[in-house]
């Protein structure tokens, strides 16, 4: 299926932020592709690589607290990721990514560290940790449907004027604030888990959307629409 | 080595007076709770002692020989084999049924008071609280590896709490799996590691170094990080044809009577663990290799006009290990995953196992939480019906052999269900 033509979908640091299942949203990306006739491939970005600012999508996840910080770490190294944002690549990023994408975030240890920037928020340490089922519904007219996931974080973080929330909380935590995530340009960040992208089509088609320049036809997968009727409809379970 | 042969008695005679008092009322609170048909009684009990008596567990470890199990996969397993392995020594306490936290320790030890031996399996998270009460002969780390994230948090914490608690106690014996990084950086604190290289199949937790989180890389004499970090030269080998071959050049054949390279694994374990504490090598891992079940997984049973083959597996880690089983067969399997609180209430790692290798076989998405399974399976491009009861699905199956395959209180209930209705 690779060639010349193949959508490329860079998968960021699964081996520092692939702890949460998020490595599966760049399999879906790649199926949805796929399924309706395009080429794609997934070009994984280890900690040994460098950042390619050619690629179509990006998507980076959640991890563990050391390795945040190694992500930070390798992404202020690098200047592929931003060059690829300024020319409008779109990126999701979940959890610790929207965390390490944003200005600044501080440490469980307390050092203020600065982010990528290309999402306009800070974060700091909660005092409680998030951890259950949240339900949003979407801020951005981008987007229609509700949004579900599963959050496990620490993290409050404050958005800026630059970046719109994604989502208003129905259940769960997210930012802290009422809200779930941000949307700044085509970069898209949320705390939500599961993956995001498989219990949440229509941010995966919009991602895919911006990649490829066009709509796309929709798609049916099977379980989906009984996934998100039980995921959407049912008590939540919090920790 | 000297075996002693002690009088049965229901009570050890060397127990204080409110301890032997504490384990006496909480084996009548297990009684109880088994004859009211509410479970088999053991983490009730060991419960009701601790409450009494907070340091029972302390208490019934003294003057016996214990070697505690850890790590993510294989505990229960490694445990059965072990106590198999030191039964023809003398009686042993073990509890290889799951009840892996303090309390479920002190019912197993409560059940068996005369009990010379304890081979006892501990969950990862409460080593550390066992260690501080306990002084083992043994202790053994099989892997550590990421499970129930809502739950126990991430595994790079476990490692460093593992890391400080195998360092108190200089005395015991740590056998740990040299090819497993984060099993390694914990062990390597003990005063006195024993390495076995027992294969590491999923190395998703691993790809970055445990101690600085550098990309860990394969090199000659195994993985390595440019901080130094590296894998131990091993004092024991399980080699592809499953000998066990210490760098002395002793070679031991194992023959597990349960599948996969993963139980060849626990096999090798349990036979230096019994080792270390005497036993003759070669008849430790003739009797560890006859355990054929454990707690009711890889049992064959039958249901309806099915044959049913029981299999947990609960994390990324256990999945790669499982579908290493099933692959040479084609038998139609039922995949039944719950989210209950035991089991995390985050089913996301669904994405971190390669489901692909079942293309082409007759699946069944099953449990409380299948239409994340079949939505997982649906972009892994594997064909499947979705069935909630698991036991309902098996009968939606050509009659013949089935494998069924739980996570944690999806595979306990489906067992427990199929001893029913027989």
């Amino acid at each position: 299926m690779t060639g010349e033509s193949a959508v490329r979908i860079g998968l960021l640091l699964p081996d520092l932020l692939g702890t949460y299942g998020d490595c599966g949203n760049a399999e879906i990306l790649q199926r949805r592709l796929q399924w309706r006739g395009f080429p794609a491939t997934v070009v994984p970005i280890t900690v040994d690589d460098a950042v390619a600012d050619s690629l179509d999508v990006y998507v980076i996840g959640g991890g563990e607290d050391s390795a945040q910080s190694l992500a930070a770490d390798f992404l202020a190294r690098q200047a592929g990721l931003a060059r690829a944002v300024g020319r409008g690549a779109p990126v999701l990023a979940v959890c610790a990514g929207l965390q390490v994408l944003g200005r600044e975030f501080t440490t469980e240890h307390g050092r203020v560290r600065t982010g990528l920037g290309v999402l306009d928020l800070v974060t700091t340490p909660a005092r409680d940790r998030a951890v259950g089922g949240i339900r949003t519904r979407p801020v951005s007219s981008l987007l229609t449907e509700s949004l579900t996931g599963f959050e496990n974080h620490q993290g409050h973080s404050a958005l800026g004027p630059a970046a719109q929330p994604l989502g208003r909380i129905e259940h769960g935590t997210g930012n802290g604030d009422g809200f779930d995530g941000a949307i700044q340009g085509r970069v898209v960040g949320t705390y939500l888990h599961g993956p995001a992208l498989a219990r949440n089509p229509e941010l995966a088609d919009l991602l895919l959307n911006w990649a490829v320049g066009a709509p796309l036809r929709p798609l049916e997968v099977p379980g989906l629409a009984e996934l998100r009727r039980q995921r959407l409809s049912r008590p939540w379970r919090r920790r | 080595m000297t075996v002693l042969h002690r009088p049965s008695s229901r009570t050890r005679p060397s127990l204080p007076i409110r301890t032997r008092a504490a384990v006496a009322v909480g084996n009548a609170a297990a009684r109880g709770s088994r004859a009211a048909g509410l479970g088999r009684g053991g983490i009730i009990g060991g419960r009701v002692s601790l409450a009494l008596q907070p340091a029972a567990l302390a208490h019934l470890c003294r003057e016996r020989v214990v070697v505690l199990v850890t790590g993510t996969n294989g505990k229960s397993t490694t445990t059965c084999m072990l106590a198999a392995a030191l039964q023809p020594f003398g009686e042993v306490a073990c509890n290889a049924s799951g009840a892996n936290m303090p309390d479920g320790l002190v019912a197993a030890l409560a059940a068996s008071p005369a009990a010379r031996y304890a081979a006892l399996e501990v969950d990862e998270n409460h080593l550390p609280a066992v260690l501080s009460e306990v002084t083992p002969a043994a202790v053994v780390l099989l892997n550590l590896s990421r499970d129930q994230l809502d739950r126990t948090g991430e595994v790079r914490r476990t490692e460093n709490v593992l890391r400080a608690a195998l360092a108190s106690c200089p005395s015991t014996m740590v056998i740990a799996n040299c090819d497993d990084p984060l099993a390694a950086s914990a062990a390597m604190a003990a005063a006195n590691p024993v390495w076995l290289s027992a294969g590491n199949a999923w190395r998703g937790d691993s790809a970055s170094c445990p101690r600085c989180g550098s990309a860990v890389r394969e090199a000659l004499g195994g993985w390595r990080c440019f901080c130094g970090f590296a894998r131990p030269a091993p004092a024991w080998v399980l080699d592809d044809d499953g000998e066990l071959v210490h760098r002395n050049g002793l070679r031991i054949r194992l023959a597990p009577a349960l599948p996969g390279r993963a139980n060849a694994g626990n096999l090798a374990f349990a036979a230096v663990a019994a080792g270390s504490l005497g036993v003759p090598l070669g008849a430790a891992a003739a009797a560890a290799g006859t355990v054929d079940q454990v707690d009711g997984r890889y049992r064959v049973v039958g249901y309806q006009q099915h044959r049913v083959r029981l299999l947990l597996a609960k994390n990324p880690a256990g999945w790669a290990e499982t579908l290493r089983i099933l692959a040479p067969g084609t038998d139609p399997a039922v995949l039944a995953v719950n989210a209950r609180e035991a089991d995390g209430t985050d089913p996301s790692w669904l994405w971190d196992v390669a489901f692909d290798a079942l293309r082409g076989r007759q699946i069944v998405a099953s449990g409380n939480r299948a239409m994340d399974l079949s939505v997982r399976l649906s972009y892994a491009e594997v064909g499947h019906l979705v069935v909630p009861d698991p036991l309902a699905a098996v009968a939606t199956l050509p009659r013949g052999p089935v494998e069924l395959v739980g996570n944690y209180t999806a595979f306990r209930d489906a067992t427990a269900r199929l001893a029913d209705d027989r």
